[in-house]
């Protein structure tokens, strides 16, 4: 059995506020295998974000992990002294976001930028700094990366911002990558050139990739392995195709059947009834009972854990419970 | 033959961009030189990429901006050439849908006042009559007159678009501008939204421009689809036509390079290069040749116009038809 790189258990984040307690993830567990593409898929609001965001420790105040570990390598990130997070952070875990032009300088060329993150974690110099750059760059499908290091962000189109974080992210050496939301701020067509961009460095650099998404789309055509989220709890997770092709929780198969789909046109789309729990006030037992056409008393009092149902897939509902029990 | 409903003529848009004083006057072709055809009952989809003048579209044939050149026929009638007060009235029979509810709506206006503004503007209705028809409104979009005092910010995004959808209805409209109604919204909740505009436009026999970048919204939704590329029309035929019979490169690529949640469906995908030219110096000839693959050298420098191509299927393009 190959070792996970991260490996996330019972992950448990809960941020503060005026109004009360805002439980964001409710138990998060998953592993994110070398060389692999992991989606994340969930609707706003469901933990997507957060989750990545804990990998690098950046939760961010009145955010806060209360329960579950997150271990790289084995070791348990989450406890980790500042400085070796730190070095660890843009060092083998880096991330990417959904609006580059949100998380790029604008006051910095694009090699100012790129060079500094390979001078804090390197220790390079700056003209072997500015060649590591220029082939970075290169290797994300820059054309003319020497002339795209003097450009500053808002010369470049999106597409191109998104590509200078990628090489930003990868440009001291990442084996994971969180990419959150990567292509949703970008057309359909520029989209496609980062998805590929994105397998690509998977299968070249065995690059793992997180891959956090709202777009099923976007998983079916990228990811070797999708989890479900659902009010800060995986709800299945399994290898895509097995997914895709036998759906088990009710709440995935909503989604799925809400996308249209040419053999819809003309009829109603299905429909989740009602809308994602606040995090203020979880309901008890199973986080999606209040939506689901098949809950029934169990659902109301006892949450769901994760259960086996084929080789790999794994479901939180007690739909399936019988067959494990049994 | 029914009667077109709306008519656009060479609608043409452009902004002009005055810089400092040693800068050159710039001019952006946010629209130029589009006809096309919407008839009653239909619901004519719209798709493109960020910049390709979907929505200046869809605010020309409103005359929420004012075209720079061409012709908008609204059952015959130029809206362009009528006069402020002819223009007010004619109002009430064409509405606009925005993507945004969050910003559509003002958050100081609860939703009595929200949904009754265009009654109290255009009809006579008051006090008690006017809470009651705002209240039957609500009811038709899956509300009810409990929300009737709530304000924007108590309401979740699909809530706040079937208030915004209850708006644009109030007063009966022929004609309603969906701008990106759904692109705000989760799947689940887009899934409602989209029933809830069917169900409508079949029971007010509603004529809808569906504005979108999303293919797979637009072909489940769509009678029949106009494609832009850099604010011109490049292809318009009925869904079946453009989804299974494209004769656009543009087109083609676009669909192609749309997920599908289905990994079985591996298909041969058409990765365009580079990304779409700035509006400010279009590229001479065919605006897409630049990233065409198929191009010949006609396309660098001479404009393709729109031609029929068999069935009221219209292409762009020097080397279709």
């Amino acid at each position: 059995m190959r070792e996970p790189l991260i490996s996330v258990r019972d992950l448990q984040v809960h941020f503060h506020t005026h109004a009360g307690v805002v439980h964001a993830l409710n138990g998060v567990s998953f592993d994110l295998y070398p060389g692999e593409i992991l989606g994340l898929v969930g609707e706003t609001g469901c933990g997507k974000s957060v989750t990545g965001l804990a990998l690098l420790g950046l939760i961010p105040p009145p955010g806060q992990v209360v329960g579950g570990e997150i271990r790289y390598r084995g070791q348990n990130i989450l406890t980790l002294p500042p400085a070796q997070m730190r070095a660890l952070r843009g060092g083998k875990i880096a991330m990417i976001f959904q609006d580059p032009a949100a998380a790029l300088n604008p006051v910095f060329t694009v090699g100012e930028q790129i060079e500094l993150v390979t001078r804090r974690h390197r220790r390079m110099g700056r003209e072997a700094a500015r060649r590591q750059a220029a082939e970075v760059l290169r290797s994300v499908g820059m054309p003319e990366p020497e002339r795209i290091l003097d450009t500053y962000p808002h010369e470049l189109s999106g597409g191109m911002q998104q590509r200078v974080m990628i090489a930003m992210a990868l440009s001291c050496g990442a084996e994971v990558l969180v990419a959150d939301e990567p292509t949703t701020a970008l057309d359909v067509t520029i989209q496609a050139q980062i998805l590929d961009l994105l397998v690509d460095l998977k299968r070249t650099r065995g690059l793992s990739i997180l891959l956090i998404t709202h777009n099923l789309g976007v998983v079916a055509e990228t990811c070797d392995r999708v989890a479900v989220l659902y009010a800060g709890f995986i709800v299945e997770t399994g290898p895509t195709g097995a997914i895709f092709q036998s759906m088990k929780h009710p709440y995935t198969q909503g989604l799925l059947a809400a996308i249209p789909h040419p053999s819809s046109r003309g009829r109603p789309l299905q429909a989740v009834p009602g809308t994602v729990p606040d995090g203020l006030q979880l309901p008890p037992g199973c986080l999606f009972h209040p939506r689901c056409p098949f809950a029934w008393d169990r659902c109301r009092q006892e949450r769901p854990v994760l259960r086996e149902v084929a080789d790999g897939h794994q479901v939180a509902c007690h739909l399936y419970a019988g067959e494990a029990e049994r | 033959m029914t009667e077109p409903l709306v008519q656009a003529r060479q609608l043409t848009k452009h902004y002009v961009l005055r810089g400092g004083l040693f800068s050159r006057r710039q001019v952006v072709r946010a629209l130029h030189w589009v006809d096309l055809t919407v008839y009653p009952g239909e619901t004519f989809g719209v798709v493109g990429e960020s910049g390709c003048g979907k929505t200046t579209l869809g605010r020309c044939l409103l005359r929420l901006v004012e075209p720079t050149f061409g012709e908008v026929l609204f059952r015959g009638e130029n809206l362009l050439q009528l006069d402020r007060e002819t223009l007010r009235q004619r109002r009430r029979y064409f509405q606009m849908l925005f993507q945004n509810p969050y910003l559509s709506l003002d958050p100081r206006m609860n939703v009595l006042n929200l949904v009754g503004e265009p009654l109290v503007t255009h009809t006579d209705l008051r006090g008690r009559a006017l809470a009651e028809r705002v209240a039957a409104l609500l009811e038709r979009v899956g509300l009810s007159a409990d929300h009737l005092y709530r304000y924007p910010h108590e309401f979740s995004g699909g809530q706040l678009q079937r208030i915004a959808i209850a708006r644009a209805l109030a007063l009966n409209p022929l004609f309603v501008v969906l701008d990106e109604p759904t692109s705000a919204l989760d799947v689940s909740v887009q899934a409602q939204i989209l029933n809830l505009l069917k169900d409508l436009q079949a029971e007010l026999g509603l004529t809808y421009l569906f504005i979108s970048h999303d293919l797979s919204v637009v072909q489940h939704v769509s009678d029949r689809i106009a494609v832009m590329y850099l604010g011109r029309v490049v292809e318009v035929g009925t869904t079946e036509g453009i989804f299974y019979d494209a004769r656009h490169p543009y087109t083609q690529a676009l669909i192609s390079s749309t997920p599908i949640p289905d990994p079985q469906a591996r298909r041969s995908r058409v990765i365009l290069q580079g990304s779409v030219p700035s509006p400010l110096n279009p590229p001479p000839g065919c605006s897409f040749h630049p990233r065409c693959a198929q191009a010949l050298p006609l396309c660098a420098t001479e404009e393709p116009r729109l031609v029929d191509v068999g069935d009221g299927h219209l292409v762009a393009c020097h080397r279709a038809g």
